[in-house]
């Protein structure tokens, strides 16, 4: 957080919890983390990790009332999120904050031409005519290289292939030129060789447009291939945080090296065909094992790892892990948090 | 294997046994309205089953010196137009209501079920015999269907059930056949063929359990449905006969004296509505209860 | 050598789309279009490609749970296209099947019991005490615990589940299995103890397994032998090594360049990509099928389609210019 003001996102202490018949589960606990303008930012997890919540809790839309989202502060390049009206939140929806989705056929609607799809949100926050957003649309098909985007204006999703459904999608995200694009596993749907090209197509609007992009994904070689920083995320929390380089070739958090080790090596050839894993299984949100989350697979855990909470230690400069093996000591036989 | 081992340490030693039947009864009971239906329902058929205890007259007495009285303490619902009482003819009417309103409905269901499962499954000729059979039994107009039957095989009980599991099948087979085309592209369906399994123990097997679901609320909602269809063929005079009584009879005889006295023909017509309100609401809870997306 | 376990030859899979009798004939999708393969005992062979090109149909017509609408495929030596049904039956002990969706592919009102003691109940295996210990066995033998056996699959975990898949598979010792995109909906970590779990079971119980998945990376740690097939057609065959060290078709080449790497400093923007989009198989292009996206494609291209042609060492190629050569 080297320039506030330099970051068009800041979050602190997102909390989203859902109410059950058995209780209330915490699926996001104490979420911080910033993108700077112009940035790629990453949030890296396996199913259930929470990085999608996180998404939908920014975009606001959690399933109320079973979902409750609270923080101590959203900060939208100066609009204050956290205490935002519904009404205001859906301001700013689609205009200063967009999201793609993992599923560009699921998320147009098949019935209805995509240009009306795509220019849906300038309808929505600028009032436009039809003829108006009919040529914006079009300067966005081209910007996002649909290949003879007059001709695509008219076509049912149907008749577009997944990789030009998701570029729709993202020309959708991008209409209102927000200033944060929120991109949930943008290409998990799509082959190989389509989801290079998104992944290009994404880093040159960032060059070109300089959008912010918060970047969600499972798949590390995305994270390495696109992010500038990266948020590691296990059951709920922020494991580690880093700068792309950083991460790497230092992780610190003992998920975040069972991470790298278990990814195949595409570039190494094949020694041993026994890869290493992680050991057991995510746990369960709503009965998460005592201390640390991630000790009962920990290969390093220690006794308070099974007692108390890990804290956030700050590694160095914008390098941060939530475990106790980088605590400080002091704290850790003063048991203060940090 | 040193790699099993290391997975098998953090697993737990037993996980609790899932019960379907369980799970199913959890969700149900959240559900108010279906269990006021499930409560009714069962008082119903208490009261239907113990109609010769409980009921305070005869049903069949003829007493012309009392005919078509008002609500008294003697007869709670006053008498119809032969002197007997309304109330003890509601009770013995249940009777042959519920039965008509279960047995056709698990008839129809029962060959529902089997022709819809063959059909999707086995698909070319088959399907093709099969539906176009139940198209042409759903082509007719099911009342004039049912009448037909009734008069040609003469009015009886148990001809009421062939005629309203006739009327029944077709739209059972229907929906199973939707279910199991869907349920044999799923891949423990291949899994099953991959390993050798034959066609009929998939049919029966892997496909019928996971259609009945399906069945137990298609059932449940066809009770009331063939409720009303006995109430019709009873009023157009070709279902039950007098002196028996079914509500749908009730009601018939009953509306001659609509204004004399009401309560002949609108008790037993509330008689259906509340049966056949609780029953879909039993219906509702139990679809909400079965589907899996529903449960926490 | 070691022997060679399945042998396709020719094998061909159309399926005709739309046309019913006012649309005329309809087209037709060459969803596998003559392919030729041997696999042999003990090795594990992977079938790379994208969406679309045939190799989940490959995979089911290889074990006949789909007719191929040409060519023939052996069992060492046997020809099973001929076979009858019941004849098919018996040899389903032999070739068996993972799937890819560990939620799909377990009926979800059989308790893992059943769903383990099905296939040995249909090719008697024995008593149901054998059976039941069978099943007990299996779990064991797959990382799970032989007191789940009373459970449904709905209790478990998406690599437990396919733990279970995969004990299914093995129930009746098998030679031969298919493993259809097995481990890629599954996380990163649990990703790679199923893998381990597999290429263990390999060794014990000498299988041969042919492997079909979109994804790489995965490839170059699990397979032995890699094909590469692209829009029906087998376009590169050869061991896995020689296949990423340097591929010999372009669209193989383009296909590894795409992976991401999980390395900051070898980021992808210099390599080169594959521009627009894939032909579609209902519209085949005259030619070689990757001439419209082939950086390299020469006149002969649009016109001549080619052959897989064998270039030594167990390397084969569908290339009129091979890369590295």
């Amino acid at each position: 957080m080297a320039n506030p003001s330099g970051n068009v996102l800041s979050v602190r202490e997102l909390r989203t919890e859902f109410r059950g018949g058995r209780g209330n589960v915490r699926v996001l606990d104490d979420i911080s983390f910033d993108v700077g303008r112009g940035r790629i930012v990453g949030l890296v997890g396996e199913s259930g990790s929470g990085k999608s919540m996180t998404a939908l809790s920014l975009m606001g839309l959690v399933p109320k009332p079973q979902g409750q989202v609270s923080a101590k502060s959203i900060n939208l390049d100066g609009i204050e999120l956290a205490s935002i009206s519904p009404d205001g939140l859906r301001q700013i929806r689609g205009r200063d904050m967009a999201m793609v989705f993992q599923e560009p056929m699921t998320s147009l609607n098949p019935v209805r031409k995509v240009w009306e799809q795509v220019g849906e949100p300038l309808r929505i926050h600028q009032g436009l005519g039809r003829r108006a957003i009919r040529d914006r649309v079009l300067e966005m098909f081209e910007l996002v290289g649909i290949p003879e985007p007059k001709a695509r204006l008219d076509a049912y999703p149907h008749q577009l292939s997944g990789g030009l459904r998701q570029r729709a999608m993202i020309a959708m995200g991008l209409i209102c030129e927000p200033k944060l694009l929120i991109a949930d596993e943008p290409t998990t749907a799509l082959d190989v060789t389509t989801q290079a090209q998104i992944l290009r197509l994404m880093q040159e609007l960032r060059d070109r447009v300089g959008t912010s992009i918060i970047m969600i994904t499972h798949d590390l070689g995305i994270i390495a291939e696109m992010c500038d920083e990266v948020n590691v995320m296990y059951a709920g929390q922020i494991v580690e945080q880093a700068n792309v380089f950083d991460l790497f070739e230092n992780p610190s958090h003992p998920y975040t090296r069972g991470l790298l080790a278990s990814i195949p090596k595409s570039t190494e050839s094949r020694i041993a065909r026994r890869m290493p894993s992680i050991p057991g299984m995510v746990p369960n949100l709503a009965r998460l094992p005592s201390g640390c989350r991630f000790r009962p697979r920990c290969t390093d855990a220690m006794a308070i790892c099974q007692t108390r909470e890990p804290a956030v230690t700050d590694l160095e400069k914008d390098h941060r892990a939530r475990c106790w093996l980088h605590a400080r000591q002091d704290a850790i036989s003063q048991g203060e948090p940090l | 294997m040193s790699q099993s081992a290391a997975v098998t340490n953090d697993l737990p030693e037993v996980i609790e046994e899932a019960s379907f039947l369980r799970d199913t009864m959890r969700g149900f009971r959240k559900n108010r309205m279906a269990m006021v239906g499930l409560v009714f329902v069962c008082l119903l058929v208490f009261l239907a089953i113990f109609a010769p205890i409980i009921s305070p007259h005869d049903p069949y007495r003829v007493a012309l010196d009392e005919q078509l009285l008002p609500a008294s303490t003697t007869y709670w619902l006053g008498t119809d137009n032969f002197g007997r009482d309304v109330l003890t003819r509601i009770l013995y009417g249940a009777r042959i209501s519920l039965v008509v309103g279960t047995v056709p409905s698990l008839i129809s269901l029962l060959i529902g079920t089997f022709m819809g499962i063959l059909s999707g499954y086995m698909g070319g000729k088959t399907d093709f015999v099969i539906m176009r059979l139940a198209d042409t039994m759903i082509a007719f107009p099911s009342l004039l269907l049912a009448m037909v039957v009734m008069y040609t095989l003469g009015a009886n009980l148990f001809n009421i059930f062939i005629a309203l599991a006739l009327v029944g099948w077709a739209g059972v087979a229907r929906v199973v056949r939707s279910q199991t085309l869907a349920l044999k592209e799923k891949e423990f369906i291949e899994a099953a063929r991959a390993n050798g399994t034959s066609r009929v123990r998939i049919m029966f097997s892997h496909i019928f359990p996971n259609v009945t679901p399906t069945l137990i609320v298609l059932f449940s909602l066809s009770i009331p449905e063939a409720i009303m269809w006995e109430s019709s063929l009873s009023f157009l005079g070709v279902g039950v006969q007098p002196p028996e009584a079914s509500w749908g009879l009730l009601v018939a005889k009953g509306k001659e004296y609509l204004f004399q006295a009401p309560l002949v023909a609108i008790m037993p017509g509330v008689a259906i509505l509340m049966t056949v309100l609780a029953f879909n609401f039993i219906g509702d809870g139990l679809r909400d209860a079965l589907d899996p997306s529903m449960k926490d | 050598m070691n022997e060679i376990v399945i042998s396709a030859r020719n094998l061909t899979k159309h399926y005709r789309v739309g046309g019913g009798t006012l649309a005329g004939q309809g087209k037709v999708v060459r969803a596998v279009d003559g392919v030729t393969l041997d696999i042999r005992e003990r090795e594990t062979f992977a079938l790379v490609g994208e969406s679309g090109c045939g190799k989940t149909t490959l995979g089911r017509i290889m074990l006949r749970l789909q007719e191929p609408s040409g060519g023939q495929i052996s069992y060492r030596g046997q020809d099973i296209t001929a076979l009858d049904d019941a004849g098919m039956r018996a040899l389903r002990k032999k070739l068996q099947i993972v799937f890819q969706d560990p939620y799909a592919s377990l009926n979800p009102r059989m308790r893992i019991e059943d769903i383990l003691a099905e296939p040995l109940r249909t090719h008697g295996y024995g008593s149901a005490e054998v059976i039941r210990d069978r099943c007990a066995e299996l779990l064991d033998m797959v990382g799970l615990r032989h007191t789940y056996l009373r459970n449904y699959p709905h209790q478990f975990s998406g690599g437990q589940r396919q733990r279970i898949g995969i004990a299914r598979a093995l129930a009746n010792k098998p030679d031969f299995v298919v493993c259809d995109e097995s481990v890629s909906a599954l996380d990163v970590s649990i990703q790679a103890q199923v893998l381990n779990l597999l290429s263990d079971l390999q060794d014990e119980l000498k299988l041969t397994y042919f492997f079909i998945t979109h994804d790489l990376s995965v490839v170059r740690q699990f397979a032995d032998r890699v094909g590469v097939m692209f829009l029906g057609r087998l376009v590169e065959v050869g061991r896995t090594e020689d296949i990423f060290a340097g591929p010999l078709h372009p669209y193989t080449m383009l296909l590894i360049s795409a992976v991401p790497r999980a390395d900051p400093r070898q980021r992808t923007r210099e390599r080169p990509l594959m521009t627009g989009e894939i032909p579609s198989p209902m519209n085949l292009p005259p030619g070689c099928r990757f001439h419209t996206r082939c950086p390299f494609a020469k006149d002969i291209c649009r016109t001549h389609d080619p052959d897989l042609q064998d270039m030594g060492q167990g390397r084969a190629v569908a290339c009129h210019f091979p890369l590295n050569s």
